[in-house]
């Protein structure tokens, strides 16, 4: 069979076991099923509203760290500390969009946006990327696993970002725990009438971008070389895995980084305590269901768009709380990695090894 | 600082410890047998959540036997995929932490309804110990907590015992280090691993025993806010020894007692920048210590 159809029938398998045991989970506790995956189903295709407005903004961030972390993964870094990442770029954005966003706004409107909207990502970017440096030079310099320093700073950055939205950079009348709206000229344009924007743009671009980048370069080799088999890539090689690693690693905070200057700048225009919803999460969920293939990320960042936006649905027709869509989440993860230690050890088998 | 204040701090600082030692005590076993169980956050969620129904059903006692239970079914899960199926462990452990958030939300809500806010559970009393508890500044500190603190104090020699000087702890320890040259010296690696995985989740699901029972009162989404997270960061700081990772956890129950202590001092500090010590002491520590310590050889391997 073609691998892309293999892997696209894989994923819906995937798919349909994790809805399987949400439907079973609800019966067991006592909610209406059938309800609920119908409400489910209703929120995430049951209008072009939830589809542009629901489904496909959800996805701009899903895509974004969803590369990130196929990126990462690929060079042998565990990054499991997205969620931080993208923190430190919403926090950057805000920063710079609230500043930037004064100073252009003498420009004329056009003008203001082209030249703020650029330096409010590209803030996301830096912020997200030196986030994921410190996990970077605590592997590289003192050895500590990347696993532990990235998912311990997943809780600096909330904190941080708690601290910002009642400190400094607080709405001026301090009020509310959140910052001021970013001014038009710090957000991205958005589909007239929808709160789909132009960041879907961007993540497309990048995925193919990041596609192009492991099938026709050299460091893509390098990259998929280091992930696959480090001790070979170094010794046959000769793949400084290290740099490898550090800047798989690098790559993947700037993505997680951009995505929330996007979610900044794009969707909520203001900072706010758990501006994300587990989306450093579910774009593990993301990767590995896409088999940390950049082009194939795109649809399984939609796929789990769709899943949640659904699953707000779930919760607003059905009663059934959001958050069991963590379940889904958790079981796709598992058929999936199950089936590559199952593929792992066949193909263990068929060269000789010892299983 | 006064006496009184210090030994108020102290007695917080056992407190907050004492859900980070069980949790940290339980990965250290799991861990000499090599597996790396990031799942303990959610086997303390579970746990956590065990501990809110069993308490609401028959009072504190039946909570704690409630939670240990919720950590044992989900370490089950994760020993069944991660070494009965042989799949990634940290990949495994980060999904069962998923899937422990999203049930024990759908079952907290279910249970207690969409309010659910300002539950008050039945809680652990208090065990004064008789003499220890009248030396001066740290006697009410380390014996004047409940019961499950004790329990906690008496597992450090327990484990270090079980550890280092039984056969079950030799064979524990041989898989941990090379899950091939203990299989040919005849170890039946799978079980002992098994095994260590699920004392490992018993014991977190202790520890969200005493978070909700002797620390906090209540349950909520997401209660254990990355403790499991810690506790591992913990046994690499306490490098893979009982008695150190006793010494560790007091170290960070200090750290996130700090805030209590500091708040009243240094007025304009915001109160975020305490929440987020903690996780950068563990930072800090972990990039001093990680040289100077060995971890299992065979940590995460199949």
């Amino acid at each position: 069979m073609n691998p892309a159809v293999r892997s696209l029938l894989s994923a819906v398998a995937a798919m349909g076991v994790g809805l399987a045991v949400l439907a079973l989970g609800l019966t067991l506790s006592g909610y209406d099923a059938i309800a609920a995956l119908s409400a489910m189903g209703a929120g995430a295709f049951g209008s072009p509203d939830a589809i542009l407005s629901a489904v496909l903004p959800r996805a701009i961030p899903l895509i974004l760290i969803g590369l990130g972390i196929g990126l990462a993964f690929r060079g042998g870094a565990l990054n499991i500390g997205a969620e931080g990442q993208f923190y430190a770029g919403a926090i950057a954005a805000t920063w710079v969009g609230l500043l930037v966003g004064g100073w252009t706004s003498g420009l004329g409107a056009t003008w203001a946006r082209l030249v703020t909207v650029p330096m409010v990502l590209l803030a996301a970017v830096i912020a997200g990327m030196l986030w994921a440096a410190v996990p970077v030079i605590l592997k590289l310099r003192f050895g500590v696993l990347e696993v532990i320093s990235t998912l311990l700073l997943n809780f600096v950055g909330e904190a941080l970002v708690s601290w910002m939205v009642q400190g400094p950079l607080q709405e001026s009348k301090h009020i509310y725990p959140q910052s001021d709206l970013l001014p038009v000229a710090a957000r991205l344009p958005q589909l007239p009438g929808t709160r789909l924007h132009l960041g879907l743009a961007l993540a497309l671009l990048l995925a193919v971008t990041l596609w192009a980048f492991g099938r026709w370069t050299l460091a893509g080799f390098a990259l998929r070389a280091t992930g696959a088999n480090p001790v070979a890539a170094a010794v046959v090689g000769h793949i400084n895995t290290r740099r490898v690693f550090g800047l798989a690693l690098l790559g993947s905070g700037a993505l997680a980084g951009l995505a929330g200057g996007a979610e900044v700048s794009g969707t909520t225009f203001a900072l706010f305590q758990n501006l994300s919803p587990g989306y450093g999460f579910t774009g593990i969920a993301v990767a590995l269901l896409a088999q940390l293939n950049p082009l194939a990320t795109i649809g399984t960042g939609l796929l789990f768009a769709a899943l949640e936006a659904g699953a707000s649905g779930m919760q607003r027709d059905a009663g059934v709380p959001a958050i069991a869509v963590y379940v889904v989440e958790a079981t796709i993860i598992i058929v999936v990695i199950v089936a590559e230690a199952r593929r792992r050890r066949v193909a263990l088998r068929a060269a000789g090894g010892e299983v | 600082m006064n006496e009184s204040l210090l030994t108020a701090f102290l007695t917080a600082a056992v407190r907050v410890a004492t859900p980070l030692l069980l949790a940290a005590l339980g990965e250290t076993v799991s861990e000499r047998g090599g597996v790396i169980n990031l799942g303990i956050e959610g086997a303390m969620l579970a746990g956590a959540l065990g501990a809110a129904l069993g308490a609401t059903a028959g009072g504190p006692w039946a909570g704690v036997l409630a939670a240990i239970a919720g950590g044992l079914l989900v370490s089950a899960a994760f020993a069944a995929i991660a070494i009965g199926a042989d799949a990634d462990q940290i990949i495994t452990g980060t999904a069962m932490t998923l899937a422990s958030i999203g049930l024990t939300g759908a079952i907290y809500r279910s249970a207690y309804g969409t309010a659910g806010v300002g539950l008050s559970l039945p809680t652990l009393p208090v065990v004064v110990v008789p003499g220890l508890s009248d030396i001066p500044v740290v006697g009410p500190a380390f014996f004047q907590q409940s019961a499950l603190t004790y329990i906690a104090y008496l597992l450090v020699p327990v484990l270090w015992w079980s550890l280092f000087r039984t056969r079950f702890g030799l064979t524990l320890r041989a898989s941990g280090e090379s899950a091939e040259h203990a299989r040919a010296a005849g170890v039946r690696v799978t079980r002992v691993r098994v095994i260590g995985v699920l004392i490992g989740g018993a014991l977190a699901g202790l520890a969200g025993a005493s978070l909700v029972l002797a620390q906090v009162g209540t349950f909520a989404e997401k209660m254990t806010a990355g403790r499991g997270f810690i506790a591992i960061a913990i046994v690499v700081l306490g490098s893979w020894h009982p008695g150190r990772v006793f010494g560790a956890a007091l170290f960070f129950g200090a750290a996130m007692a700090l805030q209590f202590l500091l708040q009243s001092f240094l007025l304009g500090v915001p109160y975020q920048v305490f929440l987020l010590l903690p996780y950068l002491l563990t930072l800090l520590v972990l990039a001093g210590v990680v040289g100077q310590v060995r971890a299992p050889a065979g940590l995460g391997k199949g």
